[in-house]
């Protein structure tokens, strides 16, 4: 693929039907009474959503990986995305252990505050 | 030589947007855990404006593609071309940041600021963060204009346009994502 007028175009179509599908998603999620769409398969559909389109734009407006090898802002890509899924996905892990491991004494009090409400 | 000179500015400045992600990376990871620690007050989908949001994402959806076709304008030697795109570039990311502006000062006027709760501190702090990097590429934008109607389309020029359309490529990947996790997750949950 080279730098031509095409690929811009066909990243920008892409990108828009894209953004627009992760939206109507969820403004059918949000506006239906009955739920026709669960949380559980929701969340994962607009995040692969998104790494969809995170992948058009880097192939159609940043050219990534068309250079001669070696290609090493594919390599500091990689090894960036990998620190940034670790960053995010072991902050998630790490504090919900926490707050599920919590002092006896913070559970007395969750409990009464939940009870309370 | 003057090639390799390039590629090596290219792939330096790949390295600093690749340290940019990272800490774009520890933004998301603090929203995420503090998403819903909102002390008792107002959550996302309470005083997220989707339509609202949905134009923002497109005003810099099409700037990051009229900002692609600059560069490819700007290895053609087309000099009327690139400033053209650049301007548009320029004013629909100057439209992208200004109604952010607004809903920010919009969600203050209403008392959920910053030191409300933990929720709207890390809002504001991720949002903000990719608002100042928009800020700094709208300035660099409007100096290499300047540039380029000074000087031409040099073989630095290109090169300025070229690191310019990186960043800018570079902050609308960073936005698809806090579009889908901070608003679209905001609103659905």
């Amino acid at each position: 693929m080279t730098k031509t007028l095409k690929t811009y175009i066909a990243g920008f179509i892409l990108s828009l039907i894209l953004t627009f599908l992760a939206y109507i998603l969820v403004l059918i999620h949000v506006n239906s009474y009955h739920e026709q769409i669960p949380h559980e398969i929701l969340l994962p559909i607009i995040l692969i959503i998104a790494l969809i389109q995170l992948f058009v734009q880097l192939v159609f407006f940043l050219h990534l990986g068309q250079e001669p090898a070696p290609r090493w802002n594919v390599v500091f890509f990689i090894s960036t995305f990998g620190a940034v899924v670790v960053v995010i996905v072991a902050s998630i892990w790490i504090m919900n252990h926490l707050n599920y491991n919590m002092t006896p004494k913070q559970i007395m009090q969750y409990i009464q505050d939940q009870s309370s409400l | 030589m003057h090639e390799e000179k390039n590629e090596k500015t290219f792939l330096g400045f790949w390295i600093y947007l690749m340290t940019d992600l990272l800490m774009f990376a520890g933004l998301f990871a603090a929203f995420i855990v503090l998403r819903n620690n909102t002390f008792g007050g107002v959550g996302g989908s309470q005083i997220f404006n989707m339509p609202f949001v949905l134009v923002e994402t497109l005003f810099l959806l099409t700037s990051s593609f009229t900002c692609g076709v600059a560069l490819l304008l700007a290895h053609e030697k087309k000099l009327k071309g690139v400033i053209a795109m650049l301007c548009t570039t320029f004013l629909l990311g100057a439209g992208f940041l200004g109604m952010e502006l607004y809903e920010f000062s919009h969600l203050f006027s209403e008392g959920h600021t910053y030191q409300k709760s933990a929720f709207l501190s890390s809002y504001f702090a991720l949002v903000g963060t990719h608002g100042l990097h928009i800020t700094a590429g709208l300035l660099w934008m409007l100096i290499l204009i300047i540039f380029i109607l000074k000087k031409g389309l040099t073989q630095g020029g290109i090169r300025k346009i070229t690191l310019m359309s990186l960043f800018w490529h570079f902050l609308d990947i960073v936005w698809i994502f806090i579009f889908t996790i901070v608003y679209l997750m905001g609103v659905a949950l």
